[in-house]
Order: structure tokens, then C-alpha cells, then sequence
């Protein structure tokens, strides 16, 4: 791993990158091979071979499941320490969230809530991903064999705009009781995106990209989205690309939703799809969502509940935080570390069917974080 | 309100006018399925057909001729088939100049799995009321800086309060327990915010309905997992179109979903499906999403008594499942299904 080459022979790393391009990790080649943007390399976050990443619980659900994470871990054994921030309202919090995440890299979150209701006070979780141009969110959803769904083995990424789109929060009032909202929708962002998912579409073997929009009635931003979308298309003869409008994709996903493969999109359809997809497998509970910037990675659950109403009875699913993390450990590089509890995640709920209450079982999430944690320290591989 | 003047004008028996547009495609068949479906029913009902191909008006530009307009706002309520929007610029939406001419404020889809017909999901029981008029679908697009466009979506106190208003008065009328509002207030605080602010003073109104705001993606998580949590759905304009659809594809898809316009002086009831060209003229057409608007319609006009008859021999054809068109995967024809249902309201007359 990269960690224990830089201990060993500091100097001999750069040969090592340049002869070893495609074993690096991603967190490697974000880091340490220079951008087409020729932007500079940040300094990666690693002490003393291990690294540290920024964790926001959130509100509701999400401190319960971080402690179950750093449990995890140092049953695992992963080189990962993690730097706590809490965020209110205030914007004096939120600086000190970015500037963490910024030194650090890669941060792991839940959802955070915003108390106040007032229009000026922007969602922290939007402001913390238009501040740091987390450009894509890349969601996929793979359905567990032992879990009770409506629909079996569904495969689909779903690639969402993550930072422009519906979710704007440009609002006034003109009138006395008239609003009006802006969508915005750029040629920048819509290309990164587009390329974002065609590269992944290439890298990972998927044969077709459907672009997801509203374009007959939103004809100049959907249109310039599903337009971006079709100009980078043509670079990739080999992945065969169609659109669909967003009523019609809903009614075929809840039919027949092994037609799709890789999904792009809007930020506000984006949303919707993915939680109708994370419906069709089993619930909001199992999927985690990695949301990428040019320079900066942010791991969370999929679909982004607070879940308040569950908070504290031990009854949360923790197999979307734990996901997440198995993410952001393949995307710092330590791939053993992530297999072995992705291991472990799928004997607990595929074999031994340990299920919490929103899956229909009965168990508690303490019950099955222990379950995984004897499957690992039972496990025959560990670094 | 205004929609119960109309209504309560028809409690004579009178024989009620209706324009009835039979559109493209598979249009006339089913058309003409519904109109020998009613007159087997005995329904006090007389149909005025017209047509709404574009025609040039004087000023150059195309729009539904004149005859068509007078003939709806005569009858104050229709019955649309599907209609096929011409490609080619210079030319709007047809449904949407429908709307606008009829100010159509409120869309109102009921989606109920229908016995006989299986899909995954089963005793859904939910209806969609979406806002018809502004929201994401105002149209108002432009591009500031090249590269760089801006879409507004406009909600108004107006539109949510009448949309909100309709939507209790509905449910009271219809029997039914919950309203949802479903909005995204957290991300598009002032718009859905006002939007939620005139649902939550309409269900002060209704006291003895209750009422439960959702975020949309909860409902969708939710609605795909168990649809039978929910009741009545208000929403604005696009998550309306979206949910609507999703809640369709459900029930078994847009062929067997009706689905009722109501404006401020008139309602227009349409089978949302497409033309089907391929099937067209073939006697192979599925009539019951429009059958079943219809039905809507007799209700919209308290005829009540009618409208469960058809609406029963219809539910009791799909269930005996012996005469079933194609897309509901049998083999029967269009006239074969029509006959059944008219045998089994002659039955309960």
C-alpha cells in the first residue's frame, strides 16, 4: 500500500507512480498525477502512514452510526483517524468544516440539519457542496441477494449533478405573493458531468448511458443539459447513449428497471430517481452515496435522511454509513481494508440475514455492527 | 365554490351536452367505444364532437380553431383522447393550449390497481392533484451569459390556495381520510415554502381531514416501497407530473389510468396514453383509460347512479380477465371488450 512504500523508500516514490499508474488508488491519482487542468497537487493528509479525514455526524441518526464506524475500524484495523466537526447555523462553524475538509481531503458525512427555516440561511449540506464544487454525485445501486425488495438484481449508477441544477437556492419574491425560483443549468458543469459518467461508463465495462430530462418543456436547460450530454456521447462511440424523459423513466423503474445502466442527470431528478431506486432494492438504509470535486471526495448515505424520527432507539440501519466508509477507505487506497468489511457487510445481511426493522427483520443496529465485527476478526486475511 | 354552481345546474333531468374530442391515432375507436358504452347506460348525455387540428388564424400563427373553443366553453366539460403534437416549430403544445385557454388549474389523477390486472403492487389506492398552471413549467427560460442558462419556476399564493382548496374539497367529497402536501421546502425554501403555507391554512379549514407535509424524495423512497400509506397527494406542477406518472406506472401503466382537468369555469377529462399509431384502425385499442375518465366525468356532474354501473361492468371485465386487449395480455378486440361491458350493464339496469 502507498503508505508503507512511502515509509520504506521516500525517494524512490515518484519512479514508483509514474511505473505504477494503474495500480494507484484513486486517492493517488488525484493527488499525485498532474490534472489536465494543471491544477497543483495538495498535500495529502497522511501522518505517519495514516490518514486523516474530516467527519460530519449530522443531525438525527448520523452520531449513532459514526460511532459504529469508528467501532468497526478499529476492529479492521484501518489506518484512518477521524477529525469530528459539528455544524449549526452559523457560518463561522461552516468555515472551520471546509477548511478541515480542505486540509484533509476526503470527509465522511451524514445529513446536516438546518434549524432555521428562514430563506437567507442556505442548507448547510448544499453550501458544503457548491463551496467545495462537489460536482458529481455518483450513486450505485446494486441490490443485496438476501434482503427482501420488490425488485431483484438491479444494477444501475445513477451520476447526478450535485451542485447547480434546481438546488440553485436563488429565490425572491417580486410581488406580494408571487415567487419565483431559478434552475440553473451551465455548459461547465453539465460537461464535466457528462464526461464524468462516460469515463466511468469506459473505466468500469457499462455499455449505455441514459440521460434523464424534461427537455420538452424545459426546453433551454434541459435541452442544453440532454445537448452536452449528446456532444460527449460522440467521443465515445463504443458506450451506446439514449435519453428519457423523467415521468416516463419513474414509470419504467417501477416496472421494469433492468433496462437501465448508468443514469445522468439533474440535481432535482437526480434526487427523485435515487430514491426510487434505493425504494425498489430494500430501503433508504443500505445504498452510500460518494459525492466527487476535482479536489475533494465526500462520503455519505445515499438518499440523505436525517432520520430524527429514529434517532436514539437503535433501530437505524448502519449499512449505508458502513458503506460509505468501505467507499472512502477504496478511495484513500487501502483496498484490503475496504474488502475485508465489505466482506463482512454482505455475510451479515445476505447470509446470516440479520435485518433491522426497516428491512423487516428485528434485529438491533448494535446487533448487527457486532455480527460484522466477528466476521472480520474471524476473518482469515487481515493486514 | 364555482366547480358546485356547475354541477348543481345539472340536478334536472335534462340531457346534458358534452364536447367530446376524439383526437389521433387511436382516438376515434375508443371514442366511439365509450360513446355506445354510455348510450347502453342510458346515460342523459349528448355528445358534440369536434376536432382540434391546428388551424392558421388570421394572424398567421396556428391554434385550435374557434368552433372547438365555443363548443367547450358552452358545455363547461369534455372528454379528450389522445392527441398527437406535431413536430415542427411555430406550432405549441396543443394540451397546453387547452390549459391555458380553459385555465385548467388543477390536475387530478386517481390510481387504483385494478383486480385482474397484476402488477407488483397491489391495493394502491392513491390520487394525485397537481397544480396545473405555473410552477417549473411556466416556461419562462433564458440564457443570461453564453453557456450559462436560468429557468424560473413562479408559484403564487393564487394558484396553491385554489389548487389546496380543491384538493380538501375533494377529498371531503370523495370519502377519503389524509391529505400529503409534497414539497422540497428545505432546498426551495420560499417557493414551496408559500406553497406549503396555503396547504397548511386549507387544512385549518377542513378540520376533520387530516393532513401530513412530506418531502418528496420521502415519498418516493416511501411510495415505491408501500404505496398504500398514502391517500390524497397535492403537490406543485413538476413533482406532480412526476409523481402522477410513477404512481401510473404502479397501477399498470398510463393505459389504465384516467386522469380529469378542473378549471375555474369547466373541466376537461382525458385519457393521458399516446396515439399508438401502430395499432391504429386495427380494433386492437384499450377504451378503459378513457372509459374511465369518462366515468370521472359523470361524477364531476353528479350523475353518480351511472357512473358506478359502467364503472363496475368495466372493473368486472378486467377481473373475469376472458376478454382482455393486448397491452393487458390477452387477445380480445377493442369491439369484443366494448360488447362485455355493454351485456353486463344491460345486466344491472
Amino acid at each position: 500500500m502507498a503508505s508503507r512504500v512511502l515509509l520504506k523508500k521516500p525517494f524512490d516514490l515518484g519512479k514508483i507512480v509514474l511505473r505504477n499508474q494503474s495500480t494507484m488508488s484513486a486517492f493517488e491519482i488525484q493527488h499525485k498525477t498532474p490534472l489536465i487542468k494543471k491544477v497543483e497537487a495538495i498535500p495529502v493528509a497522511l501522518y505517519g502512514g495514516r490518514h486523516a479525514v474530516t467527519m460530519l455526524p449530522g443531525g438525527g441518526i448520523g452520531p449513532e452510526l459514526m460511532g459504529y464506524v469508528r467501532e468497526v475500524f478499529k476492529y479492521a484495523g484501518a489506518p484512518v483517524d477521524f477529525e469530528v466537526v459539528d455544524i449549526g447555523d452559523e457560518n463561522k462553524e461552516l468555515d472551520y468544516a471546509l477548511t478541515s475538509i480542505k486540509r484533509n481531503g476526503v470527509a465522511i458525512k451524514g445529513n446536516i440539519e438546518t434549524k432555521s427555516e428562514s430563506a437567507n440561511v442556505v442548507s448547510r449540506n448544499v453550501a458544503i457542496r457548491n463551496e467545495l464544487d462537489l460536482f458529481v454525485n455518483v450513486l450505485h445501486c446494486k441490490s443485496y441477494p438476501g434482503v427482501p425488495a420488490r425488485q431483484k438484481d438491479i444494477d444501475i449508477v445513477i451520476i447526478r449533478q450535485n451542485t447547480e441544477g434546481e438546488y440553485a437556492m436563488l429565490e425572491h419574491e417580486s410581488v406580494d405573493g408571487v415567487v419565483e425560483s431559478m434552475k440553473v443549468v451551465t455548459q461547465s458543469n453539465s460537461d464535466r458531468v457528462a464526461r464524468y459518467a462516460f469515463e466511468y461508463a469506459k473505466r468500469n465495462g457499462r455499455k449505455r448511458v441514459t440521460t434523464i430530462h424534461k427537455a420538452n418543456i424545459m426546453k433551454l436547460s434541459d435541452g442544453l443539459f440532454l445537448d452536452t450530454s449528446k456532444r460527449i456521447a460522440e467521443e465515445y462511440p463504443e458506450i451506446e447513449h439514449t435519453d428519457m424523459i423523467i415521468d416516463n423513466c419513474c414509470m419504467q423503474l417501477v416496472s421494469k428497471p433492468h433496462q437501465f445502466d448508468v443514469m445522468i442527470m439533474t440535481n432535482l431528478y437526480g434526487s427523485i430517481v435515487s430514491n426510487v431506486v434505493c425504494g425498489l432494492i430494500g430501503g433508504a438504509g443500505l445504498l452510500s452515496g460518494k459525492n466527487y470535486g476535482d479536489h475533494y471526495a465526500i462520503f455519505e448515505p445515499g438518499t440523505r435522511n436525517t432520520g430524527t424520527a429514529i434517532a436514539g432507539k437503535n433501530i437505524a440501519n448502519p449499512i449505508a454509513m458502513l458503506s460509505a466508509s468501505v467507499d472512502m477507505l477504496h478511495h484513500l487506497g487501502h483496498t484490503q481494508h475496504a474488502e475485508l468489511i465489505q466482506r463482512a457487510i454482505e455475510k451479515t445481511i445476505c447470509e446470516d440475514k440479520i435485518h433491522t426493522p426497516d428491512l423487516g427483520g428485528s434485529a438491533k443496529s448494535t446487533d448487527i455492527v457486532q455480527r460484522i465485527i466477528d466476521h472480520i476478526l474471524q476473518s482469515d486475511i487481515r493486514p | 365554490a364555482s366547480t358546485r354552481t356547475v354541477g348543481s345546474r345539472l340536478y334536472s333531468s335534462e340531457i346534458k351536452k358534452c364536447t367530446i374530442i376524439p383526437g389521433d391515432g387511436i382516438g376515434p375507436e375508443i371514442s366511439a367505444a365509450v360513446q355506445k358504452i354510455f348510450a347502453a347506460a342510458k346515460v342523459p348525455i349528448e355528445w358534440e364532437s369536434v376536432d382540434v387540428t391546428p388551424v392558421r388564424g388570421p394572424d398567421g400563427k396556428f391554434g385550435i380553431p374557434p368552433a372547438a373553443i365555443e363548443s367547450v366553453n358552452r358545455n363547461k366539460v369534455g372528454l379528450k383522447g389522445p392527441l398527437m403534437t406535431p413536430v415542427g416549430k411555430g406550432h405549441r403544445s396543443l394540451n397546453l393550449a387547452l390549459r391555458k385557454e380553459f385555465n385548467l388549474y388543477a390536475n387530478v389523477r386517481p390510481c387504483r390497481s385494478l383486480e385482474g390486472y397484476k402488477t407488483l403492487y397491489d391495493h394502491v389506492d392513491v390520487v394525485t392533484i397537481r397544480e396545473n398552471t405555473e410552477g417549473e413549467y411556466s416556461g419562462i427560460e433564458h440564457e443570461i451569459v453564453d453557456g450559462v442558462v436560468q429557468s424560473i419556476k413562479l408559484i403564487t399564493e393564487d394558484a396553491s390556495r385554489r389548487v389546496a382548496e380543491f384538493a380538501f374539497q375533494y377529498t371531503k367529497e370523495n370519502n377519503r381520510r389524509k391529505v400529503t402536501a409534497v414539497h422540497k421546502a428545505n432546498i426551495m425554501r420560499m417557493s414551496d415554502g408559500l406553497f406549503l403555507r396555503c396547504c397548511r391554512e386549507m387544512a385549518e379549514k377542513y378540520p376533520d381531514v387530516k393532513f401530513e407535509e412530506k418531502y418528496l424524495d420521502t415519498v418516493c423512497l416511501n411510495m415505491v416501497q408501500d404505496p398504500t400509506q398514502y391517500d390524497v397527494l397535492v403537490m406543485p406542477n413538476l413533482y406532480g407530473d412526476i409523481l402522477s406518472d410513477m404512481c401510473a406506472g404502479l397501477v399498470g401503466g398510463l393505459g389504465l389510468t384516467p386522469s380529469g382537468n378542473i378549471g375555474l369555469n369547466g373541466a376537461l377529462f382525458e385519457s393521458v396514453h399516446g396515439t399508438a399509431p401502430d395499432i391504429a384502425g386495427k380494433d386492437l385499442a384499450n377504451p378503459t383509460a378513457l372509459l374511465l375518465s369518462a366515468v370521472m366525468m359523470l361524477r364531476y356532474l353528479n350523475l353518480n347512479k351511472h357512473a358506478n354501473i359502467i364503472e363496475q361492468a368495466c372493473f368486472d371485465t378486467i377481473k373475469e380477465a376472458k376478454y382482455l386487449t393486448g397491452d393487458l395480455g390477452g387477445t380480445a378486440k377493442c369491439s369484443e371488450f366494448t360488447n362485455q361491458i355493454c351485456e353486463k350493464i344491460a345486466a344491472a339496469i
